[in-house]
């Protein structure tokens, strides 16, 4: 079991690595996050009350937008030079391939929803009055985003449509993720009288089942 | 090495066009019954006296209900089938996830169809965002189109039995979850919480409703029988297609080592 | 009948595109079935291997 932990870490290790060495994060996904926040400013309206009413989904609408893009760096980082082939040979199970793929994703993801937090903060006026019910929610969240991308990641990965399929087979699957997400913030940032804990149990249950099934899963699609 | 290439030029055989004839006579009684015998739905208000009910626009009932059913059976057969598949691993199994997963997406999309044409005259909207079961339906429509995309787009036979068992098993599993979100994210629903219950029921009614469920299941039955058909014939097709290409390398290999003999011997 | 239009459109399109559906099943089975020898096609008796 510890052995499948350290597996775990150092492909969830040297994924970080690649992105701290090209930045793709810091000088690509992390600017278009914020560009999606203007744009929904632009198309909405420039009446701050507009904006901040909308926050809560607007900013989960641009994380998954950001997680479809970090899942496909995830996903072409391994077929570079047969890396794929590589760690399969490596005898590591697919399981602690899998866990540690998601987690890179996972640090990805919650980095970006820091920045988002703030961008919503500054751009839509909005008001953190539940912190807990906020990280809660984005952690539970980034669990489901990124267990359910890298598996649907693995399901694309090698086919020439790939960037333009994942988005059709991901966005659908998250449809929950989405709504939960959304009225748990709408519950943190005061917007809408709803129970956020509630929906935190079910983006729970949804982050669970994701990242079982995402292990489990992920072994019938590597050895093939 | 030549296998006699004995073919037919149909899928069809003695028992599935028994299939098609009895189900286009139960279109047609469906038809019959939906549209001539059966009555409009028009009840009178308990206090106004007033009349209501759905009037002519509860015949799409005997057509939308059925599908929506047997969309959601296509769809689980397409799950067990997947399941199947990944523990046995046989053509039988993929060819048959692939068959419901196909003609259960159109079912879908009619379903979506059916039912927004009957809402615009009963509810007043064409589409109903606080509906669960509009919602989950449109979601799940969306993940097998994906599906269906997937299994296009994967060349490799076996991954793209794989990896469409995979997505098939993910959007079943996923179903539940959405179906509660949604239910959550408007504590309210316009769908009948029985279809049935706010009817008018007449016996007629409820005779024409279960015809139409006996019918669109023969037709849901006769397009997966043809569809797994097809479905097995491309496989047979691109597997023969390899056999033949061997067969004949193989061929010229032997005569050239027929050759070869004959110019040692002379 | 009231509804006319909404009943003709329903069922209408519904039983075109199933009809449309089933006719290029119908077809693909056709185009298949010349090119696949008949011992090959015996979809539901033969045990099959792996895809």
């Amino acid at each position: 079991m510890s052995r499948f932990f350290a597996d775990a870490r150092l492909v969830a290790a040297k994924d970080l690595r690649i992105e701290a060495r090209s930045r793709v994060l810091l000088n690509q996904v992390a600017p278009f996050a914020l560009l999606v926040l203007v744009l929904f400013g632009f198309a909405l309206d420039a009446d701050q009350r507009t904006l901040r009413a909308f926050a809560p989904g607007l900013f989960w609408v641009a994380v998954l937008f950001c997680a479809l893009l970090a899942i496909q760096r995830s996903v072409s980082v391994e077929q570079a030079d047969g890396a794929l082939t590589g760690l399969r040979l490596s005898g590591m199970s697919p399981a602690a391939l899998f866990v540690g793929k998601a987690s890179a994703v996972f640090v990805q993801l919650v980095v970006l929803e820091v920045l988002l937090t703030a961008g919503i903060i500054v751009l839509y006026g909005s008001e953190v009055e539940q912190p807990l019910l906020v990280v809660a929610t984005g952690l539970l969240a980034a669990v489901a985003v990124a267990c359910t991308g890298t598996l649907y990641g693995a399901l694309a990965s090698g086919l020439g449509v790939r960037e333009t399929l994942l988005p059709i087979l991901l966005l659908p699957v998250l449809a929950p993720v989405l709504i939960g997400a959304t009225r748990a913030f709408d519950d943190a940032l005061g917007n809408a009288a709803v129970d956020g804990w509630a929906w935190l149990g079910l983006l729970a249950v949804f982050a669970v089942v994701a990242t079982a099934g995402g292990a489990l899963a992920h072994g019938a699609l590597v050895d093939e | 090495m030549t296998e006699t290439m004995e073919t037919t030029d149909t899928t069809g055989s003695r028992g599935s066009r028994l299939l098609g004839v009895v189900t286009l006579l139960g279109l047609a009684t469906l038809l019959l019954f939906a549209f001539a015998l059966t009555e409009p739905d028009v009840r009178l208000h308990p206090t106004t006296g007033q009349e209501i009910g759905q009037f002519d626009a509860v015949r799409l009932l005997y057509l939308h209900v059925p599908l929506a059913v047997f969309t959601y059976v296509a769809f689980v057969l397409c799950a067990v089938a997947s399941a199947g598949y990944l523990v046995k691993r046989t053509a039988w199994f993929d060819t048959m996830a692939y068959a419901a997963a196909e003609v259960g997406t159109v079912f879908c999309g009619l379903v979506l169809v059916t039912g927004s044409i009957w809402g615009r005259p009963v509810w007043n909207t064409w589409w109903e965002w606080g509906d669960v079961r509009l919602m989950t339906t449109l979601v799940l429509f969306l993940m097998f189109t994906g599906y269906l995309a997937l299994r296009r787009a994967t060349v490799d036979p076996r991954a793209s039995a794989r990896r469409g068992a995979v997505v098939a098993l993910v959007a079943v599993l996923d179903l539940p979850i959405v179906n509660r979100s949604v239910e959550w994210w408007e504590n309210r629903t316009l769908h009948q919480k029985s279809t049935l219950g706010e009817l008018k029921i007449q016996d007629l009614t409820l005779f024409t409703l279960m015809l139409g469920f006996l019918v669109l299941g023969l037709v849901l039955a006769w397009l997966l029988l043809h569809r797994f058909r097809v479905g097995w014939l491309e496989r047979e097709d691109a597997g023969h297609g390899v056999a033949t290409a061997i067969a004949e390398r193989r061929a010229d290999i032997d005569e050239g080592d027929v050759d070869a003999a004959v110019g040692e011997g002379a | 009948m009231t509804h006319l239009g909404y009943l003709i459109a329903g069922w209408g399109i519904a039983l075109g595109v199933l009809a449309a559906y089933a006719a290029s099943i119908v077809r693909r089975g056709r185009d298949l079935a010349r090119r696949v020898p008949v011992g090959r096609s015996r979809w539901l008796t033969s045990p099959g291997e792996d895809a």
